[in-house]
Formats: structure tokens, C-alpha cells, sequence
């Protein structure tokens, strides 16, 4: 076990910012880059060029070893540098400085679906995805029968994948990739996908593939219990540079504590969203009390608000926004969007708007809470995932029954009515 | 959304089957093993790498396999097409040059003459015409998994074949019927169609390189073609230019050579000469060897700026 299948050595990616777009990506044209040269070369000449731009470093000297059979977690907040990490190890992009050297076929399962291409059958579609991931005719022949059973697609084999359901393209497509056989796997959040019965399917599917087969497995992923769950060994990257690395319940613990300092609000000058969202950005994002002031800290008798602020360029056909809460052990409180009630509510036209919700008192639980942001279209795309995003503290509202306030079990703690009456 | 619910409802006890391996960060582990990959940032020039091409060749067929499977699905008259888009072309230009505007053709008759010139043409822009825009319809696949992206433009190269030889049978029918006899000089066929297939897969590695990072090759090159096809002697002889030294010069576009290689193959009558055909078959290799370098260079920022 202690042969080495992955040695990172000093890793690093550089991307560069382009300030005169106003952070939001455009395609070059032969047009802007002809117009750009005689600016290009008199910044070259003098020396001051790069005013405008400016280099974001993705990743900053990661090293890290991993040997064969190892099961390898890597977490981290939205930006982090994971999914760069992953791209560079599977060659899809080159490192600026640095390397790693790998010991073995590797294989990858970055997106779900890559490669599918809606006019041919599911038939022809395994053929094309087995080999697009790297597997040859033979291996995919010898799998046929066991993907189409993993599955379930027996009767649509013959259909062109532009008529399958959601659900049936997913399957599909996880069938296939969880077939591949390399001695190395990449895997970026693809558990997440597909019905819940199918997600518990694919998560022992990725089990059987750790632990029988020996196989070296790199995972990514926001989902914490997933992660502690296949991987002994986690790493934490934070702004690009490793934060930490170890048992995976050290690591995670180190992870969910990082919002030690409780945070009212935080705003992206710019915007954010997801990679390649161009149509809605989120500018901000912020806690208020009762009173509108911002605060982290209140008392569990009292409201409070969660508010968003984004800015949408292209209309949205539908889109839902919303917030998870998690107790800071990791407990999913809840998920709520706000077109719960308000279904037409849904289309976005470009503007700027703020969306706030209000979270009724005597709810939660004394006790620390971090909120994650959300906007997305349901089934299609998510555009704006914000994990962790604010943190803060409910703290005990002095009650009359002081007296009896031990510490209590259950994730919420609501005021219900009571009634007695004698008999 | 309900991810995080529902993979923590499933039960840990399977997780008991994965073996624990040591977590701290390894630092004395054997390095006996010579790695299988090295990562590292590459600069300039980079070599061709034909033996990764080599193992990647299932890949290549199935994606050959679906560019043809594709290409005319949900048409009325699917593959008819293939037959339908030269034909028609060819009547067009055989009633505009041959009868109004009364351009020579070596004396054969003007419609077989524009059709042999079009079989050869249509492979040459076809290929290229396909392959331009491809990486960025893939833009999917080139920025989630690893192959070597040539594959990509390489894969039309081969299924515009099906195209070429619908327009062989069809250059054969036409033969027939202007009653002009098959000889031995139809063998040579297979050999301009070698460097015809040079020379396109030469362009289409440029634009579909250039057009990554320059949308405008998607509008640029429909008229590029347009002009390419008129200055390659596809709807005139090249003896149409008298002076042997220009026609020389005339031969650096390889399209000529090429057009008429297959005149010379076909119809027996060509100004194809062997200084023109040297030309042309150096023309054809560097065209190939220029865009594949190029490619090469380009191609490890393709998933960057995709």
C-alpha cells in the first residue's frame, strides 16, 4: 500500500482578469485583438503593461502525495481551486508552474453526460461516452449488458437520448462512467445527480469501486456527510493553497469552524455566480434583525432576514432563489426558495433586484447556523451556489421558565401553544 | 438541492469496507516506479505525439461514426442530401459558366468537366467547413474530459469521405452517360485523394484552432471558401492561363493541383504537369504539417478559453 499513485509538487494556475470587461466574460473577436495590438505593443515596450488586468492565482504551490488505493476527499468553499485541481490532473488544462507526476491510467468523471449527443440512441451513446472517457470497443462491449442494467434503460436502448427524461439521462450516463476500469479516478460532485433511490445507488456503486477494486480515487466534494463518508484521508483548499490535511474528521471539523467569526453580510463588487453563468450574478448577501440592522447575532425569540441582492443581464425563464440553513455541525435545517408560494414569480427580467426573507421567531435553536445561498433552474442549471456563505449566533432568549433551560435536543425549538385545562 | 438530505440518510455501515489508508501527507513513500504521466507547464512548439493519436483511434471512429450518423438526421430526405447538394451545385454552374458565360472546359462537356472539378472542391470544403466550427460545438467535451483535441477536426476528415464517394458514384454516372471511357489513369484517384485529405485536414486544424479563440472564422470562412473555390480552377481549366511560368506560380494553391489531378484522372485531358504536381504535393505537406503544429501550439489553452 505504500506505492505511490500521484505526486503534486508545487502546483500552481494563474488565470488572468480582464478589468476593462467589468468582470463579465465576452468572446474575442479578431476585431478587439487587431484594434488591442498597437496598445499591446507600446505596453510592452514601456514596460507598465498588465494595468488593466490582473492575475488571479486558482491554485498556489499545492503539493500533496497520494498512494495507491487511497481514497482522497478534497473540500473547500466555491472558487477554491478544486475543480482546477481536478483539470489539471486529468491534462484537460496545463499548469502555470509546477506538476505532478501520476502513476497510472487515469480516468475522470468531471460532469455527468459529457459527451452525450441527443439525436443518437442510448445504444450508440454508450459507445461514444465509454470511449470519450477513455474506454476501448472491446472493454465497452464486455460492460454493455452490466451498464444498461445499472441503468435501467433496457426498453429506451433504441432511442435517441433527446427523448429520455432527465432522470433516464442521468442514469445512463453515471452507468457508464462508473463502469470505466482507470487506476486512478477523478470524480467533481457527480453523487449528486438523479433521484434520491439512484443517488444511494451510485454512492455504493462509488464504495464498491474504493474499496474492492483498490483503486485510487480522488473526490470532490460540498457535500461534508459524502465525503466523510467515502474518504479516510481530506484535503481542505482554501483561496487556492492547501489549508489542511489529514483525517478526514479533523479536516472536516477544521472546515465547519472557519466561520469562527460570525458574518453579517458579504458583497462580491463585481458579482458572482457559478463558472459560465453569464445571465444572473449575486451581489451581495446579508442578515438583518427585526429593525433592518445588519447583525449575526440574535435572540431566538425575534425574526430575522436573510437578504439577497443579484443583478440578472438575460431574462431567465424560471428561476428559483433561496437559502439552505445548516446547524454548524453540519445539520440540514432547511431549504427555502423564494417561488415556494409565488410560482409566476419565477421569470427574471435584467435588472438589479433585492429579495429578502423573513424567518419567524421562536424557530430555531439556540446555537451557531451557517446559510448557503442558492439560485438555479430546477432540473437544468444551477447558476448561483454560495456554500457557507454567512454564518451567525441564535442566542437564548432569557425565558420565564429560566430555571429549566438545559441544554435540549432537536434541531428546532419552536413556541407551541399550550393548553391545559383540569378535568 | 436534496442532496445533502438524502446521502445522509443512507447508511454508514458499508462505509466499514473501505480500507483506511495512513492520512497524514506522505512524504517517504517509494519511488521506485518511473511515473506513467508527467504534469508539467509546456511552452512553445510541442511535438505531434502520433502515438497517443495511434491509441486513441477507437475514439476517432466512433466519433467519425457519429458525425455521419448525425449529420442529416430528422431531414426529410436524410441522406439524399449527400447526392442532392453536389448535383444541384453542379447544374448551377454548369448552366451560369457553361451555357451563359461559355467558359472553356478542354473540351469536355461542361457539366461532366465542373462535376469532376466539384468532387475534389466539395471533399476540400467539406472538411474544412465541418471542422471549422467543431471544437467550439464540443466546447463539453474539450473542457471536461482529456483526448487529444485533433481528434476532433481529424474525425470530419474522414466521415466528409462518405460525401466524396456518393460524388464518385455519381462522377462514374455522369461518365457514362457524356459516354467518356474509364481508363487505367482512375487508379491515380485514390493518391490526389490522399492529398486532397492532406491539405484539407491542414486547413480545418487552423480554423478550428483560430476559431476557439476567434469566433469571426465561423463568418470569415464561408466566403473564404467562396473565394478559394473560384481562384482553384474548379469552374475553368487552368489552361485558360496561358503562360506555363504563372500557371506554376498558379499551382502554390494546392486546390489546383488537386482539381486537376482529378481531371487528369478522370478526363484524361489536364494542364497538370510534374512541376505543378511537386508543387502541389509540397503544398499539401506543409499545409498538414503547418496546421498541425499550429494546433499543437494552441491547443492547451483550448479548455481555458473555450
Amino acid at each position: 500500500m505504500s506505492e505511490l499513485a500521484l505526486s503534486v509538487t508545487g502546483l500552481s494556475k494563474s488565470f488572468n482578469i480582464d478589468h476593462r470587461r467589468n468582470g463579465l466574460p465576452r468572446y474575442r473577436t479578431l476585431h478587439d485583438d487587431l484594434l488591442a495590438l498597437p496598445r499591446r505593443l507600446l505596453t510592452t515596450f514601456s514596460r507598465n503593461g498588465r494595468s488593466t488586468s490582473e492575475i488571479f492565482w486558482a491554485l498556489k504551490d499545492v503539493s500533496f502525495e497520494v498512494k495507491k488505493g487511497e481514497v482522497l476527499g478534497i473540500i473547500g468553499a466555491n472558487g477554491a481551486g478544486k475543480s482546477t485541481l481536478l483539470k489539471i490532473l486529468n491534462r484537460i488544462t496545463e499548469p502555470t508552474t509546477g506538476g505532478a507526476d501520476v502513476y497510472g491510467r487515469v480516468g475522470a468523471l468531471l460532469e455527468v453526460g459529457t459527451g452525450f449527443h441527443p439525436e443518437l440512441t442510448g445504444r450508440e451513446n454508450i459507445f461514444l461516452n465509454g470511449a470519450i472517457l477513455g474506454m476501448s470497443r472491446a472493454e465497452i462491449r464486455q460492460k454493455f449488458d452490466e451498464i444498461i442494467a445499472f441503468a435501467e434503460i433496457e426498453k429506451f436502448l433504441d432511442t435517441p437520448v433527446k427523448r429520455y427524461s432527465s432522470g433516464m439521462y442521468v442514469r445512463l450516463a453515471f452507468a457508464v462512467a462508473a463502469h470505466l476500469e482507470p487506476e486512478i479516478l477523478l470524480i467533481d460532485e457527480v453523487l449528486s445527480v438523479g433521484d434520491a433511490q439512484f443517488q444511494k445507488k451510485s454512492l455504493a456503486k462509488m464504495e464498491e469501486v474504493a474499496a474492492n477494486d483498490g483503486r485510487t480515487v480522488i473526490f470532490v466534494s460540498h457535500s461534508m456527510s459524502t465525503v466523510s463518508r467515502l474518504c479516510p484521508r481530506v484535503i481542505w483548499l482554501r483561496g487556492g493553497e492547501v489549508a489542511a490535511d489529514g483525517a478526514s474528521s479533523d479536516v472536516i471539523q477544521q472546515y465547519s469552524n472557519i466561520g469562527s467569526v460570525d458574518q453579517p453580510r458579504v458583497s462580491w463588487p463585481e458579482g458572482i455566480s457559478n463558472a459560465g453563468i453569464t445571465e444572473l450574478k449575486v451581489m451581495s448577501v446579508g442578515l438583518l434583525d427585526k429593525n433592518r440592522r445588519q447583525t449575526a447575532d440574535f435572540d431566538s425569540s425575534e425574526p430575522l432576514s436573510l437578504e439577497v441582492s443579484y443583478t440578472v443581464f438575460d431574462p431567465i425563464p424560471f428561476c428559483r432563489i433561496g437559502f439552505l440553513l445548516y446547524a454548524l455541525d453540519g445539520t440540514p435545517v432547511f431549504e427555502i426558495y423564494d417561488v415556494d408560494e409565488d410560482v409566476d414569480g419565477g421569470r427574471r427580467e435584467p435588472g438589479s433586484y433585492s429579495l429578502r426573507c423573513e424567518v419567524p421567531g421562536d424557530l430555531l435553536k439556540p446555537g451557531r447556523y451557517s446559510v448557503s445561498l442558492n439560485a438555479g433552474m430546477p432540473g437544468i442549471k444551477n447558476l448561483v451556489r454560495l456554500d457557507g456563505a454567512l454564518q451567525f449566533s441564535v442566542h437564548d432568549h432569557a425565558l420565564p421558565g429560566a430555571a429549566m433551560n438545559l441544554p435540549r435536543v432537536g434541531v428546532v425549538q419552536p413556541k407551541a401553544k399550550w393548553a391545559s385545562k383540569t378535568l | 438541492m436534496t442532496t445533502f438530505s438524502t446521502l445522509a440518510l443512507v447508511s454508514p455501515e458499508s462505509s466499514s469496507a473501505i480500507a483506511y489508508a495512513e492520512p497524514t501527507p506522505v512524504v517517504a513513500a517509494r519511488r521506485t516506479l518511473t511515473p506513467t504521466l508527467r504534469i508539467r507547464p509546456t511552452k512553445g512548439w510541442a511535438a505531434l505525439n502520433l502515438r497517443e493519436l495511434w491509441s486513441y483511434r477507437d475514439l476517432l471512429w466512433i466519433l467519425v461514426e457519429r458525425n455521419i450518423k448525425v449529420i442529416y438526421k430528422q431531414t426529410a430526405l436524410g441522406m439524399t442530401w449527400v447526392a442532392l447538394q453536389p448535383l444541384i451545385a453542379a447544374v448551377i454552374l454548369a448552366v451560369i459558366f457553361g451555357r451563359v458565360a461559355k467558359l472553356p472546359s478542354d473540351g469536355v462537356p461542361y457539366l461532366l468537366f465542373v462535376f469532376c472539378g466539384l468532387t475534389a472542391w466539395r471533399y476540400f470544403s467539406e472538411t474544412a467547413q465541418r471542422s471549422n466550427n467543431s471544437l467550439v460545438n464540443n466546447a463539453q467535451l474539450v473542457s471536461k474530459v482529456y483526448f487529444p483535441r485533433m481528434l476532433i477536426p481529424l474525425s470530419h476528415t474522414f466521415s466528409a469521405l462518405v460525401d466524396f464517394g456518393v460524388m464518385l458514384i455519381m462522377l462514374f454516372v455522369i461518365m457514362a452517360i457524356y459516354r467518356v471511357p474509364p481508363t487505367l489513369r482512375l487508379a491515380a484517384i485514390p493518391g490526389f485523394l490522399f492529398l486532397t485529405a492532406m491539405t484539407a485536414t491542414g486547413v480545418a486544424l487552423w480554423f478550428s484552432a483560430l476559431s476557439v479563440k476567434y469566433r469571426d472564422c465561423n463568418y470569415a470562412l464561408p466566403f473564404f471558401l467562396q473565394i478559394w473555390m473560384y481562384a482553384s480552377a474548379v469552374v475553368y481549366p487552368t489552361s485558360m492561363i496561358v503562360s506555363a511560368r504563372w500557371q506554376t506560380l498558379f499551382a502554390l494553391n494546392p486546390v489546383v493541383g488537386l482539381v486537376e489531378g482529378f481531371r487528369w484522372s478522370v478526363l484524361g485531358r489536364s494542364a497538370l504537369n510534374p512541376a505543378m504536381f511537386w508543387i502541389t504535393v509540397a503544398m499539401s505537406v506543409f499545409a498538414l504539417l503547418s496546421g498541425a503544429f499550429f494546433f499543437r501550439r494552441v491547443e492547451r489553452t483550448f479548455a481555458d478559453i473555450i
